[in-house]
């Protein structure tokens, strides 16, 4: 990928705007390196790395739109994406919806680009492997796992004159550390924007010290119990529960947050007290770009959930319209407030209860309630007295977020992830969180 | 299923319009030209020498170009049409005895062949973590062969507006039978494959493939309860002629309940059938949980197969290769090893299968060159096989591979990946009809829900578009907030029965997701009416705040 400047960018997006006869014009240009290395069986089983450019061209005779993508920037390529827009948007019926591309905006760089994660290379990540599956060796565990880095730049113009430009940087990691004889498995995940922060060895030790732990578990029957959650193990069931904070949705009656009656629930207290959740784009730790990359509009710090009342929803510019509101843009993070409590502190408390490392296929089962279903995995454990007492079976739970987040006991201190389920950036506490829903037993390990 | 494609195309009922982006977007009349096949042997013949020249022991190239259209409505608008294509060249190498693999979309001789000594550098380094050499099962070369999958009508060839009216009038039709609102999209696939390899084959594929989703949602906002009901055709390795309803095509459900369809499919009629039953379903009883016999139509089963027969018998899975991922799988080798483990009753037959025409994973040569084959799974109730790749088979004692090699695009690496996994009709003549006459207390479930399974493939949970309750041999009331949990062998040993040949169809996916990074495969799943007994059902209704 050839690493492109503002400058650069900016004169590839003024060039493709001044080619089009269209009543309006959108472009997005993007290019990423994103690195990779996967083992299993304690042994490299795929590298690669990938690099691609692309510019996206979107435009409009009136309310008919087109879009062209390509992945070549010569002047040629330039035109050919532009006329190709043209030719589809002249083909497409009229949408109704269609609402005009905004206006200049006021776009706040955030600290997305770290020179250290874009300066990663194959030995860095042939060292991460090889921190994990030599610690698995020393203990005879059996590891696998995986390491993606992505260094990115993002331009973005219009026709109204809109133009952002920003670079980002972002790794993640993901390990699976197994018993041979399959007894027993631990598991953990790291998602930095900032290579520094990034520690191969620390969270290899955590799967290691949890496979460990994890043999001979013990069944415990299904039911409601207290459950001391990791942040790994609500990251998708809030991702499920936020990509349903969508007004229309809501207003036009088919969502959890539809009123009775017609209308939404803005305003409304859903949760405990204690549940406070926000979008930040400029927040340290999950910094995203300022923008949404579908709108165009910026983003803002947006107080979604507000000592436990639901305090906005997000609105398309076609619904903000409809229904006299700003629109502004989707978040790209969900921030929740913690404490400074660690997980060891919220099992300390805990008189009887289970924790859960992670929860692993997880599905809508019913979206009128968020009812989800979904099972523990690598690494569940029975509390009692406020210590670990030993490992229990995985189980199946079927739950819904807005019930957990109504039943929460205590908070601890939020870590960041990134969902397996969602493209959110996510900064959540662990929770101890009373009568979770088990329904029944599972005998994977 | 993919979990984030999943999302992104369940979300589309929730009202939220998430596009595929798969490549380059073209003009119409841009669609049909291929690239010339000379110009795809000269680029895999220059990339196999650079590859053996910088030392590689085996070379194998993909040549692709993927043409994608998409049409997404909502209610009575359309909302995008959208044309892409991503064209490219994958190759794959063997040095050092390790895997390296390149891809570019640079496709003139210098940049493939640039591509080609980038993989052999990356199996060099890979080389020195290698616990033991790849084997690879013999593959004898077939020279220059084409397949292309049979299709009567192009989609490429049919008008756009022809497509968006038809998207149009089902979103209507589905309005007008009670909806409060209508989404109904198009996904249009042609994937022409070029692959060759030092093993001496030039193989040229045409691949045509459809998805037809349809949304139905009924509100009532009286009550705030709200309901829906997705389309009940399959995605199909066909043409544009599986939306051209023929009334052969069409078959009635048990007990008359709703239509269903074989070797085409009634866009409008579904919808039209959706949106009735979606505002049925607001009214519908809520099931008192407990034991049921389940009888399950071909369109909910598919994915049931797919969940705890497909998965678990990838011998990638078995072998610990997804264990940071998807998981591994309970149907270990000491397993089939000691030819006992009883995986499912006697009548309970799974075979694997590339060659079945209409079905999505349907191709002439895997993406290793193998030609595609059918082989037994499970056999009398009796784990006999898994699936497998060149590099897998001598693994389980196989001379050749099984033909299981498949990549999501030219730039992504090619795997071990799922082929049509179907359960066999019943040898018994016997219909859906007189399947449940003999049913006391059971449920009756259509088309495909929420699906949930652990990550070894023992305890799933699973929803459906359609129940009914059956007392006493009949069909009775619709049913609601049905969800039904097993475990994978304790549920294949409870099949009681299965209707035969004349019932027997196929669902699938478009977006089976597996690896890291992940990639998407497209797979079939055939099966006629099937009874289990004893079966736990628990009711999902619940009620927040």
């Amino acid at each position: 990928m050839k690493n492109l400047s503002q400058e650069e960018t900016k004169r590839i997006c003024d060039k493709v705007l001044s080619l089009t006869k269209a009543d309006q014009c959108e472009v997005n240009l993007s290019g990423s390196r994103t690195g990779n290395i996967r083992y299993a069986r304690n042994a490299v089983s795929t590298a690669g790395l990938i690099e691609d450019t692309q510019l996206v061209v979107s435009v409009a005779f009136g309310k008919k739109q087109g879009i062209a993508t390509i992945n070549e920037l010569d002047d040629k390529s330039l035109e050919k994406a532009v006329r190709r827009a043209e030719d589809l948007a002249r083909l497409a019926p009229e949408n109704p919806e269609f609402m005009p591309t905004p206006g200049k905006q006021q776009y706040k760089a955030s600290e997305t680009f770290f020179q250290k994660t874009a300066d990663i290379d194959p030995e860095f990540r042939a060292q991460v492997a090889a921190y994990s599956i030599e610690n698995s060796k020393k203990n005879k565990l059996v590891a696998a796992g995986f390491f993606t880095d992505t260094s990115k730049f993002t331009a973005i113009a219009n026709s109204n004159g809109v133009f952002g430009f920003q670079r980002d940087t972002g790794l993640d990691f993901s390990v699976t550390v197994r018993t041979e004889d399959g007894r027993g498995s631990g598991w953990a995940k790291r998602s930095v924007g900032d290579a520094s922060k990034f520690d191969a060895r620390e969270a290899s030790n955590v799967a290691i010290e949890k496979a460990l732990r994890s043999v001979e578990a013990k069944a415990l029957e299904p039911g409601r119990y207290t459950v001391i959650l990791e942040p790994a193990a609500t990251s998708d069931l809030l991702a499920y529960m936020f990509s349903g904070f969508d007004a229309r949705q809501a207003d036009e009656g088919r969502s959890f947050l539809s009123k009775k009656g017609g209308g939404n629930r803005m305003g409304e207290k859903l949760f405990d007290e204690q549940v406070n959740v926000w979008a930040d784009p400029w927040d340290k730790n999950v910094a995203v770009l300022p923008w949404d990359n579908g709108s165009m509009l910026a983003r803002e710090h947006q107080e979604l959930i507000k000592n436990g009342k639901i305090n906005a929803l997000n609105y398309s510019t076609y619904w903000a319209k409809k229904q006299g509101k700003r629109a502004i843009g989707a978040p790209g993070n969900i921030i929740m407030a913690g404490t400074d409590k660690s997980t060891e502190e919220l099992i300390a408390n805990t008189k009887k209860g289970v924790l859960v490392t992670r929860t692993w296929y997880i599905r809508m089962v019913d979206p009128q309630s968020v009812l989800l279903t979904g099972l523990t995995r690598d690494g569940t454990f029975y509390i009692e007295n406020g210590k670990i007492k030993h490992p229990i079976k995985n189980f199946r739970f079927n739950e819904s977020p807005v019930s957990m987040l109504n039943n929460i006991d205590e908070l601890g201190k939020p870590e960041i992830l990134s969902g397996d389920e969602s493209d959110y950036q996510l900064l959540i506490p662990a929770m101890r969180v009373r009568d979770f829903n088990f329904t029944s037993l599972s005998d994977a390990v | 299923m993919e979990r984030r494609a999943f999302l992104n195309i369940s979300s589309l009922a929730l009202g939220t319009m998430l596009l595929p982006a798969f490549g380059r977007a073209i003009a119409a009349e841009e669609l049909l030209a291929p690239v010339a096949l000379q110009f795809k042997k000269m680029l895999a013949d220059t990339a196999m020498t650079a590859a053996t020249q910088a030392g590689a022991s085996y070379c194998d190239v993909r040549v692709g170009r993927y043409l994608n259209q998409f049409i997404t409505t909502r209610d009575l608008n359309v909302e995008n049409v959208v044309n892409t294509e991503s064209a490219g060249v994958g190759v794959r190498v063997i040095a050092g005895g390790a895997y390296g693999f390149a891809a570019t979309n640079d496709m003139t001789p210098d940049g493939v062949a640039a591509a080609a000594r980038q993989a052999v550098a990356i199996a060099k380094a890979n080389a020195r973590l290698q616990t033991e050499p790849v084997q690879l099962a013999p593959v004898k070369g077939v020279g220059e062969v084409s397949w292309a999958t049979p299709i009567v009508k192009d989609w490429r060839t049919v008008p756009i507006k022809e497509k968006a009216d038809l998207l149009i009038a089902a979103n209507k039709a589905g309005m007008d039978g009670g909806a409060s609102f209508m989404q109904s999209l198009l996904f249009q696939v042609n994937q022409q494959k070029y692959f060759a390899s030092t093993d001496g084959s030039y193989i040229d594929q045409d691949l045509h493939r459809l998805w037809m989703p349809v949304f139905a949602t009924a509100v009532d906002k009286k009550t705030n309860k709200f309901r829906s009901r997705q389309g009940l055709s399959a995605p199909v390795g066909m043409g544009y002629e599986y939306l051209d309803a023929r009334p052969e095509h069409k078959i009635k459900a048990a007990g008359g309940v709703t239509t269903l369809y074989t070797g085409s499919y009634d866009l409008i009629e579904d919808a039209r059938a959706a949106g009735k039953q979606a505002k049925q379903k607001l009214t519908a009883k809520s099931v008192e949980p407990g034991k049921y016999d389940l009888v399950l139509s071909p369109e909910h089963l598919w994915l049931t197969i797919h969940e705890s027969v497909g998965h678990p018998t990838e011998l990638d899975r078995v072998l610990g290769y997804e264990a940071n991922f998807a998981g591994t799988s309970f149907a270990t080798l000491d397993k089939w090893q000691s030819k006992k483990f009883k995986y499912g009753a006697d009548i309970v037959n799974i075979v694997a299968d590339k060659t079945t025409p209409g079905s999505l994973a349907n191709v002439g040569y895997d993406d290793e060159g193998v030609k595609c084959k059918r082989w037994d799974i499970i056999k009398d109730g009796i784990l006999v096989n898994y699936q497998a790749t060149r590099d897998q088979a001598h693994i389980i004692g196989e001379k050749e591979s099984h033909g299981c090699s498949y990549a999501d695009n030219w730039s992504s690496v090619q795997f071990q990946r799922m082929p049509n996994v179907s359960l066999q009709a019943g040898k018994k003549k016997m219909t859906p009809d007189e399947m449940i006459k003999d049913v006391k207390k059971g449920i009756y479930i259509v088309g495909d829900g929420s699906f949930s399974i652990d990550q070894q493939r023992y305890n799933f949970q699973f929803g459906g578009q359609l129940f009914y309750e059956i007392k006493n041999g009949k069909i009775g009331q619709m049913l609601e907030d049905v969800a039904y949990q097993s475990n994978t062998q304790e549920f294949w040993n409870a099949c009681a029965g299965i209707c035969d040949e004349r019932d027997w169809r196929m669902g699938g996916s478009f977006f089976d997701g597996k690896g890291q990074p992940s990639q998407s495969s497209v797979v079939s799943h055939g099966a006629s009416t099937t009874r289990f007994n004893g079966i736990n059902v628990i009711n999902t209704a619940r009620k927040i705040g």
